[in-house]
């Protein structure tokens, strides 16, 4: 039984998409409700199960639990299992899922379709934290943007085609190069195993491309390519501006998922790939992804501050914070990577959080526009205080998560190179400038529009859903253990080989130590 | 002729005769009357075929004194055509019935273009190869040009005869050229004469002979018929083209370079790499503009077959079992999406335009749910099938040491995936307006749906064609 644990979790909400595709018929409103509660039914009883696989795993063993292997075509694996840093990221997804499903009740348009393409993206979601072969992980990494390519352009905003179309194309584009470095991989390797990749050490000796003396060798070559896709999927800057398009044009449980859960990805590869399997590359490139994160931290946050649409500057607020992931990330220390795990779970529910809170207001008044809003606090009191708590998480006010993963990764920064601290932490005052302002716009002074004054409080579903994530902000805020006891082991034993190896390619003379 | 070579083209010999008696009853007795039952005898009588070539086959035989070559190889290849030409037929006989466009000759030259067909893929000669290619092509611009009273039809017919007739000249050149200095037509003969060094003459003759393949299976630089001929055909012959022809010409490319020129992998692996880049930057650019769906598939099968050129470029078996699967899982798509394109009608009368998809989906749901796997596969989005025959000729290309080659064809297929997309936009982010019906024939309507589902299950293990794919490679490549 727990072996099979995590194929279980894994396709369980792809098997209730396949109920509903074929069971149910009708487009009553009956029906739309039968559609909703099975969706929400699934994701629930994933939940349950992925809760169960919590229990069972033992976080002192830094090797993959929960193993499945089976073969499959062109001599790959079905190989599923996860380890310290993926199983986070799992739990994460079951426990959105749900709170996504539900905060979806007043979809009224092509309900069932809707709820199918949700559930088959959290069976692809989960398959890219689980997936234990390459070739696998690019299936399901790959094939997730179908749902989502969907989600936007069938129930999204105005500009939902350009956006679906920009989101599509560009992500496709990354993960295409990644493609072909994985099959270089598996040309050098003789295997799509991931945890063989992981031992496997590609050379790292200088090689001539082109005319060009490429240092690193083919580490460096590899590692462009995935960075390519995991960049995009992150989104770093410069290749972030398919972000804001999609999030504005996104419905709101979609929008939701994007932020927390999809862009996770992008780090996910980051921890998996790119470190593990490249130590020498990453080593070579930490300082690029250094600068562009401290770029896109201090520029992103600007561009936050003269947004007029809500959902567009939270959206640029999450490339911000996701800057911070990977600065953790190619800090390659253990509060480093800590931290970046850690910023990146917080972020899940913080953003999901504060796209529910646009969701909320945007259903009731039908504008995102900043302008259209202000003095909510005199008609929606909870809705206020929900907001505020966002806010201040999205901040990074002590005693909730947004400030571990902050002050973390800085620490991890701050011990491999101090002038990228400096820079990074101003985008920790310019991310309370704007995220303050909008708070004010919106909800503090007079209302005075006509239209907001007979605008009613958070319904007892809204406020049911916000509950669970109030709770895990302050939750993590508080005891960051939770977190840190899960993944430290696994991080810890990643980390050590990440030095050996960049140590050991030092002393052959393939690159200079830095 | 003896006993044993008789035996060994038995299957041709089969329905060449059935072709030519069928003819003769049709004249004689009810004509047109009859084309519906021939249909559907053709059809069964490819079906069983396959059945038989797939069953009886064992190792390599050649018969007429190595004219004729009946290898795994072949018998692949031979196997994927006849099950793609019933399809279509099959699925074309309704549609045909309706436009009034069903004569008896249809089905004939149906099976006279696929005997053509099998006879290339077996070809071990030049002259083998020139008449099987012919007897193909000839039937098959008749089929282009059926719609007599049409401007468009008959245009077609001429434009694909004409530059058919072309192509066939130069190929002709290259033979010659390729006879005048090897000393011999056939393929084993040619294979060893080039022992050290090449004369210039035969890579001339090679390149030649490249060129007139390359027509026919519409690689860009010589492509320029294919969207004509696609978009003024009658819909069904559409199909048919882009199906069998493409597997039989480039099993028969397969053929020439590894049979004939296996010593000088370099020269035409070369060759075979441009062709492949420029068709699938080309099939995927031209195609963002279209507005036609035919014209659209044309260019898709372009684009395809850049990425079928790919395996054959990289001049290795695993290269050669590569483009097998990607025929075959080309061909099982493209029979999926005509049976759709083939059931597009408004007032009664075929459309092809894309536009009049808008909202398809709110009216046929399960019918562009078919279509919307279809069309990721063809793409190549993962985890349809579509993924995987681009992967293995990726690896393909990789493995051969080609990885500019591998770059190139991942970058297309991010350009390509675009206006697959904009049939799904279409379809179900369109601007709200009354969709084209959609009238299918049980038969096209099971096809369509069968296929979608293959392109989702084959995912398990591509229906175990893995290692019969492998075998026929290894026949083939030594």
């Amino acid at each position: 039984m727990a072996q099979q644990l995590l194929s279980f979790i894994t396709f369980l909400p792809l098997v209730a998409a396949a109920i509903m595709a074929m069971f149910m018929r009708g487009n009553d409103a009956a029906a739309q409700m039968g559609a909703k509660r099975l969706a929400l039914f699934a994701t629930l009883a994933t939940f349950l199960a992925s809760i169960l696989l919590l229990l069972e795993f033992d976080p002192a063993d830094t090797g993959f639990q929960f193993v499945v292997e089976r073969p499959w075509i062109l001599g790959l694996t079905y190989k599923m299992g996860v380890d310290g840093i993926s199983i986070l990221f799992v739990m994460l997804t079951t426990f959105l899922m749900p709170l996504v499903i539900w905060s979806a009740w007043g979809v009224e348009k092509r309900v069932k379709e809707y709820m199918i393409a949700f559930l088959v993206l959290e069976t692809l979601m989960l398959g890219v934290f689980c997936a234990l072969d390459l070739v696998l992980f690019y299936l399901f990494f790959e094939a997730g943007l179908i749902p989502m390519f969907l989600i936007i352009g069938i129930w999204g905003g105005k500009e939902r085609i350009y956006a679906a179309f920009k989101f599509f194309l560009y992500t496709f584009l990354g993960s295409v190069l990644m493609l072909v470095a994985m099959i270089a991989m598996y040309m050098d390797a003789g295997t799509t195993d991931i945890v063989r990749l992981m031992d496997h050490s590609f050379s790292s000796e200088t090689m001539p491309l082109l005319g060009f003396q490429i240092v690193g060798g083919l580490q460096t070559l590899l590692w462009l390519a995935f960075f390519a896709s995991f960049a995009v999927k992150m989104p770093m800057w410069p290749v972030h501006t398919w972000l804001p398009d999609a999030h504005v044009q996104a419905p709101t449980a979609g929008s939701v998922i994007l932020a927390a859960v999809l862009l996770k990805m992008g780090g996910y590869g980051f921890l998996r790939f790119s470190l593990p399997m490249f130590p020498v590359a990453s080593d070579l490139l930490a300082p690029l992804v250094f600068w562009m994160s401290a770029i896109a931290i201090v520029y992103t946050s600007l561009v936050a501050l003269a947004q007029t649409d809500m959902k567009k500057l939270i959206a640029y607020s999450s490339v911000a914070h996701m800057g911070y992931v990977t600065l953790g990330i190619f800090a390659a220390n253990q509060q480093g990577i800590d931290g970046a795990i850690f910023q990146m779970l917080s972020h899940g529910f913080i953003s999901g959080a504060l796209f529910l809170c646009v969701g909320v207001i945007y259903d009731r008044m039908h504008t995102r526009e900043i302008d259209a809003y202000g003095g909510l606090v005199n008609r929606m009191p909870v809705y206020a205080l929900v907001f505020m708590f966002f806010t201040m998480a999205n901040v990074g006010l002590p005693g909730t998560s947004g400030f571990v993963g902050e002050f973390l990764t800085l620490a991890g920064i701050f011990q491999v190179n101090t002038w990228v601290a400096a820079v990074a932490t101003t985008g920790v005052i310019l991310s309370a400038a704007y995220a303050l302002w909008l708070y004010r716009r919106v909800v503090f002074g007079d209302l005075i529009k006509e239209a907001l004054k007979s605008i009613s409080d958070m319904t007892g579903r809204e406020k049911a859903i916000f509950a669970p994530l109030i709770a895990m902000t302050l939750i993590l805020g508080v005891y960051p253990a939770a977190v840190t006891d899960v993944i430290g082991p696994s991080v810890k034993a990643l980390v050590t080989d990440y030095h050996d190896a960049v140590a050991a390619a030092a002393a052959a003379g393939d690159v200079a130590s830095n | 002729m003896t006993a044993s070579d008789f035996q060994t083209v038995l299957p041709e010999v089969i329905l060449a005769v059935w072709a030519m008696v069928a003819l003769m009853v049709a004249v004689y007795t009810g004509k047109d009357r009859l084309a519906v039952p021939l249909v559907w005898a053709t059809a069964g009588l490819f079906l069983a075929l396959a059945l038989w070539i797939s069953a009886t086959g064992q190792g390599a035989r050649t018969a007429f004194e190595g004219m004729f070559i009946d290898d795994p190889f072949a018998r692949f290849a031979k196997v994927t055509i006849l099950l793609s030409a019933a399809a279509v037929i099959v699925m074309a006989q309704d549609y045909m019935s309706r436009t009034n466009l069903l004569r008896f000759e249809v089905p004939i030259l149906v099976a006279l273009a696929v005997l053509g067909m099998l006879m290339m893929v077996s070809a071990g000669d030049l002259m083998s190869l020139y008449m099987a290619l012919e007897l193909q092509s000839l039937s098959l611009y008749v089929l282009a040009a059926l719609r007599r009273d049409s401007l468009k039809s008959t245009e077609a017919g001429l434009k694909y005869f004409a530059l058919g007739a072309l192509s066939s000249g130069i190929l002709l050149y290259g033979a010659s050229l390729t006879y005048g200095f090897a000393g011999t037509t056939d393929f084993a003969g040619i294979l060893s004469t080039l022992q050290g060094e090449v004369p210039l003459g035969l890579l001339f003759g090679l390149v030649f002979l490249l060129a007139g393949l390359a027509f026919k299976v519409s690689a860009a630089p010589f492509h320029m018929w294919t969207p004509d001929v696609y978009e003024g055909a009658p819909t069904p012959i559409t199909a048919f083209l882009a199906t069998a022809p493409k597997v039989a010409a480039m099993a028969l490319i397969a053929r020439l370079v590894h049979d004939a020129f296996g010593a000088v992998p370099g020269d035409w692996g070369q060759v075979l790499a441009g062709l492949a880049v420029a068709s699938m930057f080309l099939g995927a650019i031209a195609a963002i503009g279209q507005k036609d769906i035919k014209r659209l598939m044309a260019y898709s099968s372009i684009a395809h077959m850049g990425y079928a050129l790919i395996g054959l470029a990289a001049g290795t078996a695993y290269g050669v079992q590569a483009m097998l699967i990607y025929m075959a899982i080309y061909v099982t798509m493209n029979i999926g999406t005509f049976a759709f394109i083939l059931s597009m009608e408004r007032d009664g009368r075929p459309v092809s335009d894309i536009a009049s998809l808008n909202m398809f989906s709110r009216k046929e749901p399960l019918k562009a749910l078919a279509m919307l796997i279809l069309l990721f596969s063809l793409a190549g989005v993962p985890p349809m099938v579509g993924f995987f025959g681009k992967f293995y000729v990726l690896k393909a290309a990789v493995d051969a040491g080609m990885v500019w080659l591998a770059v190139a064809g991942a970058v297309a297929s991010v350009i390509g995936a675009f206006y697959y997309l904009r049939i799904v936009y279409f379809m179900y982010f369109g601007a709200e307006q009354e969709p084209a019906d959609s009238r299918m024939a049980p038969v096209q309507w099971a096809l369509m749906v069968t296929v979608a589902v293959i392109m989702l299950a084959g995912i398990v293990n591509l229906f175990g064609i893995e290692p019969v794919a492998r075998v026929a490679a290894e026949a083939l490549v030594r």
